[in-house]
């Protein structure tokens, strides 16, 4: 079995027994969609919400619009069906600025996760696939491990419990 | 127009490391006096690094590190990030605070503030070496200060300026006092604009 890694602004596909996992999450989001009956897993680890204001070369992979599409898609190529696949979501912390320091928070690009949460969200259920887990917000990083054979995120992050969705 | 850090040749690469340079030197002072001892800085290696590289020097995406993260406003639009390492912090709070730090766990609100000045201190001094060799007029955020995963602090400041280009200025510098040698991380990031502009602004374009 192999672990897969999921670098920022990538996405990448894998069946059991290989695994996937995306390190040190902040204001980003790591989406896993997986399709309970062939198994087919993916995890997508997005920077934006919009590739809308983007001209010129576009990198899919970094938008939660133009990602979770293409995640879908390459997914129903291996054989998933769009209709069976559930959703599991972390990240979209504010790794700044979030008031433990005293600072000056008051630009809205501090909120960047939280913005990245939002449209995932909304993309998700506009697809209509179910979020069935999550791990998102807050003021810390996170490294996330998707296994499509047990559909198991583990989520984990520095002096914390590691979480098991 | 603007120019990204993709675009570089070795002429920008060599103005970009003389403001490294007395930057340093600038930051050397400011720390002696802050600290109450001397200071050395060897000459700061300045590269350009992509994302995954930047990890790696830290030590890996998922390395505990501080960092200190200060908007540029004016006629620059940019942002300045100070990555340091546990040794680091440790001997800069060590100094500061007179007492022994023992760990992550312990940091408390003066610490944080200790942190932020030292990152505030460092990053004045850089800041201080740009305008003065661009006479450009360039205003500093107050710093924000976390503590976490390499990658998740310098998700942020990549988000803004991601779109952008994905490669960022690196500057690392060795700090040496009498008992001790040190390395801290600063990432520059500046819009393509700004970028054009302080090069234009020091005679190269």
């Amino acid at each position: 079995m192999a672990s897969i890694t999921v670098g920022i602004s990538d996405l990448k596909l894998a069946n059991p027994p290989d695994t996937l996992i995306t390190y040190a999450l902040g204001s980003c989001v790591g989406i896993c969609l997986l399709d309970p009956i062939t198994r087919v897993g993916g995890l997508s680890h997005i920077m934006l919400p919009s590739s809308a204001a983007v001209t010129g070369d576009l990198n899919v992979m970094k938008f939660a619009d133009t990602a979770i599409p293409d995640l879908i898609k390459k997914m129903e190529r291996k054989g998933a069906s769009r209709t069976r696949l559930k959703a599991k979501i972390a990240g979209g912390a504010q790794m700044f600025g979030a008031g433990q320091t005293g600072g000056t928070a008051s630009n809205d690009m501090w909120q960047i996760g939280q913005r990245n949460v939002q449209a995932v969200t909304a993309i998700l259920q506009k697809i209509g696939i179910p979020i069935i887990a999550k791990d998102v917000l807050s003021n810390y990083g996170r490294t996330v491990l998707f296994d499509p054979a047990t559909g198991i995120m583990t989520v984990k992050s520095l002096n914390k419990n590691v979480k098991e969705l | 127009m603007g120019i990204r850090y993709e675009d570089l040749n070795d002429m920008h690469m060599d103005v970009l490391r003389e403001i490294g340079n007395i930057g340093a030197g600038n930051a050397a002072t400011s720390l002696s006096v802050m600290l109450g001892q001397p200071i050395d800085i060897a000459l700061p290696k300045v590269q350009l690094l992509d994302f995954n590289s930047v990890t790696d020097a830290m030590g890996g995406p998922e390395t505990l590190t501080y960092g200190v993260l200060l908007s540029l406003t004016g006629e620059i639009d940019g942002m300045v990030m100070f990555l340091l390492n546990k040794d680091f912090a440790h001997l800069m709070l060590n100094a500061l605070m007179g007492e022994a730090f023992a760990s992550f766990d312990e940091m408390d609100e003066m610490a944080l503030s200790a942190i932020r000045e030292v990152g505030n201190i460092l990053s004045a001094a850089y800041v201080k070496s740009i305008s003065e060799l661009t006479g450009l007029d360039i205003h500093m955020s107050v710093p924000e200060v976390s503590i976490d995963m390499a990658g998740a602090l310098l998700s942020m400041p990549l988000i803004k300026f991601g779109a952008v280009g994905d490669r960022v200025l690196f500057i690392e510098e060795n700090f040496q006092s009498v008992s001790e040698s040190v390395a801290s991380n600063m990432i520059l990031f500046a819009e393509p604009t700004s970028l054009s502009l302080m090069l234009s602004k020091l005679g190269i374009s």
